[in-house]
C-alpha cells in the first residue's frame, strides 16, 4: 500500500500540474492526420463508390418517394465521417501508467476534438477549393470536366457534388472545418463521458452500424431460425440446404421484423435505427449492472489459473463453442455457410501456415504451393475431365459422371503423401538457409510450382491456362456429398478437417516437437548446441504444413470443381500470412479469429466477405490493417503468451514487477532485473 | 591414470589471417575438472565452440572418447555426449524454466508426430520422465528454480538464476562432458562460492567431467584440477594452480601483473 502511495506522489511530482486539455501540437498534428485520411479515402474512390450503398435512412423512402435515394447516411458518407470521430477520439488518448492518475479531462478535451476535426476539414475544404478551380463547365451541355480527371480517376464531379454538399466550393469552405470540428469534438466527447453511459453510446452506434452494413447476414440468419421455428421438419434434411432438393420455402417467423427494419431498397430505416439503437444500449446498461464486472473477473480468473488447471474450463469452452458451430449451419441460409466453408479453407491453410511461421519460425511465402499440389491432385484422381497425357493406371474415382463412393477420401490419401513429398522436395534444399534468405527462395518455389501447373508443357496434365474441370464432390453415401451447390455439406466437411489440424497443432505444439519448434524459433544456434536437429525439426515442420494445406486444396477442389492456375497466386501465400499474423502468431485461437475477420468479413483473395461493398478496396484494408498492427498490437488479435512476452517484454518485465514476481537475488539483496542482451 | 575423455591433436583455426587458435594439444581426462584461463581475446571462447561444433577447425583432429569429432554439427556433438553453457547467458527467454530443460533432453529422447498426435502410453511415459528429469535437474540448484518457478518464463529470472537454469540446460541433455563458459561471471562473491561447491558436486553426484572458462581466479583455484592458460591461441601453460599461476609467462599475458596480487585484493 505505502509503496503505492509513493510511487503514486513521484508520479505528481514528475508531471508537475496537471496539464489543461488542450494540447495544441497534438490537436493540429492530428488534424493533419486527418485531412489526409479524409483525402485519401476520397481520392481512392471510396466516397463516391460507396456512396450508392445506403445504410440508414432518416426519411423512410417508401413513403418520401419524391425522393427515390430517401434522405440518410450511405455508406460512402461513413467511410469518410468517421474519421473525424475517430480520431476525435484517438486525440484524447493518455497512457496512463499502472499507479498513476489519469488527468481529470474537461472543456479543453472537447476544443481540442474541435481543432483537430476543424485542421481536418481545412484540408478536405482546400481540396474542393483545387477542385472547383479545376473545374471546368461545358457551355453547351453543362457538362464538368476537370483537368486532373487523368491522372487522379476519382478527381470528377461526383466526389465534387458530394465533398461540396452540392453547394460549390465557397460553401465548403467554411461548412468543412465546422462539420468535421463538431464531429470530432463528439468524438472527442466520448472520453468525458461516464464509463457506462459510454460503452452503451458506443454499442449502439456499432450495434446501428454494423446491423445495417452486415444486413444480409442478419437477414440470412433470422431467416434461416425463423423458418426452423415455423417449420421445425425442415431440420430432417439438414445435410441438404438446396432448396431444389425438397426444402419447402416457408415464411419465416421474423419477417415482420425484417420489414420493420429494413428498408426494401437495404438500409436501416428510421424505426429500425432507433429498436436497434436503444435495443444494444439498454442491453450494454442491463448487462454491465447486472454482470457488475464479473466477466471480467472470470475472464482474469480463467487467464491467471496456470494452464495445467485450467484444461478443464477450456474443454468445457471447446465443446461449447464446437456444439455452436455444428448447429449453427442448419439455421443459416446458403449464403453463410458459403461464407463459413471459405472461411474454413483458409482457417485450415492458416493453421498449416501457423505450424510453419508460429510455432517454428520458418517463413515460407510459397506456402500456396501446397494448396495448390492438393487442389490438382485432387482434381486429378476424381476428375473426368483431367489431362488426356496421363496413364491409365493413374486412378480416377468417377463412374460414368458420379463419383465413386468414398473415392475422395482415397484420393486425400494420395494428396497427403504427395504433398508431403513435395514438401521434402521443396524443404530439403532451402531449410538450411535462415530468415530472409529463406522466405525468398520458398516465395520462388511457390511460383515456379504454379507456373509448372500453368505452363503449355505439362498442359496435358494440368491443363495449362485452362486447368482441370468437371471435378466431382466427394461423395459419402448415406451423409450426402459434398459440392460447391450445397455448401452445407462443404462448411461440415471443413469443419471435420479443422477440428483434425487444431487437435494436430495442440498436440504438437504441447509435445517434445513442439518444445524444438519453439527453441528454433527462440535462438537457432543455441537449439542447435542442445542437441536438436534444427534441419530435421525445421522440415518436419514444413511438412506437417504442406500436409494440412493439401487438406484445404482437397475440400477447395470438391467445393469450385474446376482448379485453375490463377486460383494459387503469390497474393493466397501473403494473405495466409496476413491471416496468420493479425490473428496472432503460435496461437490456434488467434488463427481462428484472424480467418473470421478477414476471410469472413473482409473476404479471401477471391471470395467475397461479409464486406461484399469493400472488396475493391480489400487490399487496401489488409495493408492498413497490417500496418496499424505492426504498430500498435504486433503479438495479434488474439496472442500467443510467449509471443507478445517476446514482443513486449519491457512492459512485461515491468508487470512482473509490480506484481512482485521478478526474481531477485537471494543474497544481499541485489536485484538484478534488466534483460540479458539478446 | 584414468582414461582420456577429450583429445585435442594439433588444432588450429584461423579467421581470415587471425590465428585464432594455434597448434592446440590438450586433454582432458575422465573425471577431471579444468580450468582454462587466459586474457580476453585468447581463444577461449573460440576453444568451446570449436569443440562444440560450432566453429570447424583449420587443421588438427578433436578426438572425443576416441572418436573424431570433426564435421560433425552441434547438435550431434550434443548428442555424443558433450554439453555447454554460453559466456553471455542465451536462454529460450520466452520458453518457461521447465520447458527450457525439458527441450533440452531433446535428443536423448525420441517420441514423434505419432506418439503425440496419438497420446500413445509410450509418449506419456516419455513426457512424465522427461518433466521428473527436468524437476531433478532444476532441484539440483535448492528451491530457486522448482514450484511456482517452473511454470514462469525464463525473462523473468534474476542473472544469477539464468546462470544457474544455462548450467541446468546443459546437464539436462545427460552429458559426458561439460562445458562451462564463464559459470560465475555476474555473480556476488557468495554466489560464486556456492556455485563453485556445486561445480565439485557435479562431478562427484552427476558423474561429469568438466572444462570451465573462468576468469575467477578463487573459483579456478578451488575446484580445478587441472589449469590451462591460452593466450594468442596458444597454450601458455599447463599444470596445477599453483604451477600455472606462478609461471612467469603467464604473468607476462596478465600484463605482469603477479597473481597473489590480484588473490589479495
Amino acid at each position: 500500500m505505502s509503496t503505492e502511495m509513493t510511487t503514486m506522489n513521484a508520479a505528481e511530482e514528475l508531471l508537475g500540474e496537471a496539464p489543461s486539455g488542450l494540447n495544441l501540437d497534438k490537436a493540429v498534428r492530428y488534424g493533419g492526420l486527418l485531412a489526409l485520411s479524409m483525402i485519401f479515402v476520397s481520392l481512392v474512390g471510396m466516397v463516391v463508390g460507396l456512396d450508392s450503398r445506403q445504410i440508414l435512412y432518416w426519411i423512410n423512402p417508401d413513403v418520401y418517394v419524391n425522393h427515390p435515394g430517401g434522405v440518410g447516411i450511405s455508406l460512402g458518407d461513413i467511410a469518410l465521417f468517421m474519421w473525424p470521430l475517430l480520431l476525435g477520439a484517438a486525440v484524447g488518448n493518455e497512457v496512463v501508467l499502472e499507479g498513476m492518475v489519469g488527468r481529470k479531462r474537461g472543456v479543453g478535451d472537447l476544443l481540442n476534438g474541435f481543432v483537430v476535426g476543424a485542421v481536418g476539414g481545412l484540408g478536405v475544404a482546400f481540396m474542393t477549393m483545387l477542385m472547383g478551380w479545376d473545374r471546368e463547365v461545358d457551355p453547351d451541355n453543362g457538362v464538368a470536366d476537370y483537368g486532373l480527371r487523368d491522372p487522379l480517376v476519382n478527381w470528377n464531379e461526383e466526389l465534387y457534388i458530394l465533398l461540396t454538399f452540392n453547394r460549390g466550393w465557397a460553401f465548403a469552405l467554411w461548412a468543412w472545418p465546422l462539420v468535421g470540428g463538431v464531429l470530432a469534438a463528439v468524438g472527442a466527447s466520448l472520453r468525458l463521458m461516464p464509463d457506462g453511459i459510454r460503452k452503451a453510446a458506443v454499442a449502439a452506434v456499432v450495434a446501428i452500424v454494423s446491423v445495417s452494413i452486415f444486413q444480409f447476414l442478419v437477414d440470412d440468419l433470422f431467416e434461416g431460425v425463423g423458418e426452423t421455428i415455423a417449420d421445425p421438419g425442415r431440420l430432417s434434411n439438414f445435410f441438404n440446404d438446396d432448396p431444389g432438393a425438397g426444402r419447402e420455402r416457408v415464411d419465416s417467423v421474423f419477417d415482420g421484423l425484417i420489414e420493420f427494419i429494413y428498408a426494401q431498397r437495404g438500409g436501416l430505416r428510421l424505426q429500425g435505427v432507433i429498436l436497434v439503437g436503444v435495443a444494444a444500449a439498454g442491453l450494454s446498461l442491463v448487462g454491465s449492472y447486472v454482470t457488475r464486472g464479473r466477466v471480467t473477473k472470470a475472464r482474469k480468473d480463467y487467464f491467471d489459473t496456470p494452464l495445467p488447471e485450467r484444461t478443464k474450463s477450456t474443454a468445457a469452452l471447446m465443446v461449447l463453442v464446437s456444439l455452436a458451430l455444428l448447429i449453427l449451419p442448419f439455421f443459416t441460409g446458403k449464403i453463410v455457410n458459403e461464407l463459413l466453408a471459405n472461411v474454413g479453407i483458409f482457417l485450415l491453410l492458416a493453421l498449416g501456415l501457423n505450424i510453419v511461421v508460429g510455432l517454428a519460425g520458418i517463413l515460407d511465402l510459397g506456402y500456396v504451393a501446397f494448396f495448390a499440389v492438393g487442389g490438382y491432385t485432387t482434381a486429378i484422381l476424381t476428375s473426368a475431365g483431367r489431362g488426356d497425357a496421363w496413364p491409365d493406371w493413374i486412378p480416377l474415382f468417377v463412374n460414368d459422371g458420379e463419383p465413386v463412393l468414398g473415392g475422395w477420401l482415397v484420393a486425400l490419401v494420395i494428396v497427403m503423401i504427395l504433398a508431403a513429398l513435395t514438401g521434402l522436395l521443396i524443404g530439403a534444399p532451402v531449410i538450411r538457409m535462415r530468415g530472409d534468405y529463406l522466405a525468398i527462395v520458398t516465395l520462388g518455389f511457390g511460383e515456379i510450382i504454379r507456373l509448372l501447373f500453368l505452363s503449355d508443357w505439362l498442359s496435358g496434365y494440368f491443363g495449362g491456362a485452362q486447368g482441370i474441370t468437371n471435378i466431382e464432390g466427394a461423395d459419402f453415401g448415406p451423409l450426402g456429398t459434398v459440392t460447391g451447390v450445397n455448401p452445407r455439406s462443404v462448411f461440415y466437411l471443413v469443419i471435420v478437417f479443422s477440428a483434425i489440424a487444431i487437435y494436430i497443432s495442440w498436440r504438437l505444439e504441447h509435445s517434445r516437437l513442439g518444445r524444438a519448434w519453439m527453441a528454433i524459433r527462440e535462438d537457432e544456434s543455441v537449439a542447435e548446441a542442445m542437441g536438436i536437429n534444427t534441419v530435421n525439426m525445421k522440415l518436419m515442420a514444413f511438412v506437417v504444413g504442406a500436409v494440412l494445406a493439401s487438406f484445404s486444396g482437397a475440400i477447395f477442389s470438391a467445393k469450385v470443381g474446376s482448379i485453375f492456375p490463377t486460383s494459387f497466386l503469390i497474393l493466397v501465400s501473403i494473405i495466409i500470412l496476413v491471416v496468420v499474423i493479425v490473428g496472432g502468431m503460435g496461437n490456434i485461437m488467434g488463427v481462428i479469429v484472424g480467418s473470421l475477420v478477414l476471410i469472413g468479413v473482409l473476404g479471401g483473395p477471391k471470395q467475397p466477405g461479409l464486406l461484399q461493398e469493400f472488396s475493391e478496396y480489400k487490399l487496401l484494408i489488409y495493408g492498413a490493417l497490417l500496418i496499424w498492427m505492426m504498430l500498435k498490437r504486433p503479438e495479434g488479435l488474439v496472442p500467443n503468451v510467449r509471443r507478445s512476452r517476446e514482443l513486449h517484454q519491457d512492459e512485461f518485465l515491468q508487470d512482473a514487477w509490480l506484481k512482485g514476481e521478478v526474481d531477485t537475488d537471494d543474497e544481499d539483496g541485489e536485484v538484478a532485473t534488466e534483460v540479458a542482451p539478446a | 591414470m584414468s582414461e582420456r575423455i577429450l583429445d585435442i591433436k594439433n588444432l588450429s583455426v584461423t579467421f581470415g589471417g587471425l590465428h585464432a587458435l594455434r597448434d592446440l594439444n590438450f586433454h582432458v581426462d575422465e573425471g577431471e575438472i579444468v580450468g582454462v584461463i587466459g586474457p580476453n581475446g585468447a581463444g577461449k571462447t573460440t576453444f568451446f565452440n570449436m569443440i562444440s561444433g560450432m566453429v570447424t577447425p583449420t587443421s588438427g583432429d578433436i578426438l572425443f572418447e576416441g572418436e573424431s569429432l570433426i564435421g560433425l554439427d552441434p547438435n550431434q556433438v550434443t548428442q555424443r555426449g558433450i554439453s555447454r553453457t554460453f559466456q553471455n547467458v542465451r536462454l529460450f527467454a520466452n520458453m518457461t524454466i521447465a520447458e527450457n530443460v525439458m527441450v533440452a533432453q531433446h535428443c536423448r529422447t525420441k517420441q514423434g508426430v505419432w506418439g503425440s498426435l496419438f497420446n500413445t502410453p509410450a509418449f506419456r511415459k516419455e513426457e512424465r520422465e522427461i518433466r521428473e528429469h527436468a524437476e531433478k535437474v532444476l532441484g539440483f540448484f535448492g528451491t530457486r528454480l522448482i514450484g511456482y518457478r517452473l511454470e514462469q518464463p525464463a525473462s523473468v529470472l534474476s542473472y544469477a538464476n539464468r546462470r544457474r537454469l544455462e548450467i541446468a540446460r546443459a546437464m539436462a541433455t545427460s552429458p559426458r562432458l561439460l562445458l562451462l563458459d564463464e559459470p560465475v561471471a555476474g555473480m556476488n562473491p557468495k554466489e560464486s562460492a556456492e556455485l563453485t561447491d556445486l561445480i565439485g558436486k557435479l562431478r562427484s553426484e552427476w558423474g561429469f567431467t568438466i572444462v570451465m572458462i573462468e576468469h575467477d581466479m578463487n573459483v579456478v583455484r578451488d575446484v580445478s584440477d587441472r589449469v590451462v592458460c591460452l593466450d594468442h591461441g596458444e597454450t601458455l601453460a599447463q599444470g596445477s594452480f599453483e604451477e600455472v599461476s606462478n609461471d612467469p609467462e603467464v604473468i607476462e599475458a596478465y600484463l605482469g601483473r603477479p597473481l597473489e596480487k590480484r588473490d589479495a585484493s
